[in-house]
């Protein structure tokens, strides 16, 4: 009785203490746990992986500074493949405040590519092999504007270059020249894409989500509104997994076990806590 | 060099926003009211930026973008509802800003009734009719209609109607579990990536 009575007035900054070490031993000791591809991944990479070399992949940067952990290894990843497999990439964003991780995403993925090229060819350029046309407002009016004209937007990119000044976006006006678009989501950007740009014009979609977001997002997978999802760190970890490239995704996943563990240790003794103490009291 | 004091003031920040873990304190409150300014000061340069430049002031004054001269002058109704939202600022003429903000309500309202009819009722419901062949097929039809049944509420919930609502319940209850888990999942990550920067990016301490 008394053991649970000290449990439940147990200082709380006892609790962050030992969540922290529950994260940051596995971090220091690097330990790495074996990852299972989960289908709605594996649906994700296979929507990237079938698309014909050099098709045009359109990546929405939804989230910011609050998120990146979650997505932007998710970002990196899906770069890395869309490369590796010739695509083109289009990038844009929902979110003002997320495009700079959009930028160095982009960036880190682009000189990874360039240093170890072993020809021109084989090198990534900017507005031929990927454009950044940055952020504009209007939310859904947006969506629904892009496919009529993405010039009506995007009169210029990110850089403030005209766009027609890139070869990459002289022949794309609309959703019909984008083959897939990769929603990278940490709020309701995600819905509105698949109401607006799939329901309306067919345009093919997979989301990244965080895990806050995640859940929402299932329904639209099993009605095959989407064509994959990447949920949370752990679907991060899952498409690193795909790529063989491990990141932060993938370092992530033992300290995630431990913390979880720990919740799970905490929930139990805390029921269990109760319910003697209940039964003491009656 | 500039990545080094990036790398140490990103690090010192994230510190004084953990330590309020210990209990409040100056750092934590310096680190809060930086943030809050540095994102405020950030989205106003970037309305300037991505926004009011390259939509309204450039097609307008520079033609950019802007096909025709009607293409320019049609723009001057944006920028007359834009002004209207700020005559909230003045009290004798804040009537004005109801306009503006009529004219983007019905824009939501519009575009949000065929997006909700068109991206989710529909897809949805032609979603859930699927061939009752396997468990999860059957899981979800149960799961649907007696969700369905937990929120009908023109009848009494007796009889059938009650054991239908209580399984509802139940599935529900497992969809609060499920997204509850993944939101804890979520709150690690952003741990991890915060104490991964730590000891990757600012300690060196892993390689």
């Amino acid at each position: 009785m008394k053991f649970f009575e000290k449990l439940a007035s147990i200082d709380r900054r006892i609790i962050y203490l030992l969540l922290a070490l529950a994260v940051v031993v596995p971090i220091l000791l690097k330990l790495v746990l074996p990852i299972t591809v989960s289908e709605p991944v594996k649906s994700a990479y296979a929507a990237i992986d079938g698309l014909s070399d050099g098709s045009v992949v359109m990546v929405s940067i939804d989230y910011d500074a609050s998120s990146a952990p979650e997505v932007q290894p998710m970002l990196l990843s899906v770069l890395r493949h869309c490369f590796a497999k010739k695509h083109k990439v289009v990038m844009l964003g929902q979110w003002p405040l997320g495009l700079p991780f959009g930028e160095i995403g982009m960036t880190t993925v682009v000189d990874e590519i360039n240093r170890a090229a072993q020809s021109p060819a084989d090198s990534i350029r900017y507005g031929a092999n990927y454009v950044n046309l940055g952020y504009r407002p209007g939310y859904r009016a947006l969506m629904v504007g892009l496919g009529r004209e993405f010039r009506d937007f995007f009169a210029t990119d990110y850089r403030s270059a005209p766009v027609d000044s890139l070869p990459l976006m002289r022949p794309i006006h609309n959703y019909n020249d984008i083959d897939l678009l990769v929603g990278l989501e940490a709020g309701q950007a995600g819905d509105e894409w698949i109401q607006y740009a799939g329901a309306r014009y067919g345009l093919q979609i997979v989301i990244g989500a965080t895990g806050v977001v995640a859940p929402d997002m299932f329904h639209y997978m099993q009605a095959r509104q989407i064509k994959g999802l990447i949920g949370g760190l752990q679907g991060a970890a899952e498409y690193e997994t795909l790529m063989q490239h491990p990141g932060t995704g993938t370092a992530g996943m033992v300290p995630q076990s431990w913390a979880h563990l720990l919740l799970l240790a905490f929930i139990v003794l805390g029921n269990v806590g109760y319910f003697v103490m209940r039964r003491k009291k009656a | 060099m500039m990545h080094i004091i990036g790398t140490w003031i990103a690090a010192g920040l994230t510190l004084a926003i953990f330590s309020f873990l210990y209990k409040d304190n100056p750092f934590y409150k310096f680190a809060e009211h930086l943030y809050v300014g540095v994102s405020a000061a950030f989205a106003i340069l970037y309305t300037w930026a991505f926004d009011v430049w390259p939509m309204l002031v450039e097609p307008m004054f520079y033609g950019r973008g802007a096909a025709s001269a009607a293409d320019r002058w049609i723009l001057l109704v944006p920028m007359l509802f834009g002004l209207l939202m700020l005559s909230r600022w003045f009290p004798k003429i804040g009537w004005l800003s109801r306009w503006a903000i009529a004219l983007t309500v019905g824009i939501a309202a519009g575009l949000g009734i065929t997006g909700q009819i068109q991206g989710i009722l529909l897809p949805q419901v032609a979603g859930t009719l699927v061939p009752l062949t396997s468990l999860d097929n059957v899981l979800m039809v149960v799961g649907v209609i007696s969700t369905l049944v937990y929120f009908y509420f023109s009848i009494a919930q007796k009889g059938a109607v009650k054991v239908g609502s209580r399984l509802g319940m139940i599935f529900i209850m497992v969809a609060f579990g499920a997204s509850f888990g993944y939101t804890v999942m979520a709150r690690i990550s952003l741990l991890i990536g915060r104490l991964y920067f730590l000891a990757y990016d600012w300690l060196h301490l892993v390689r």
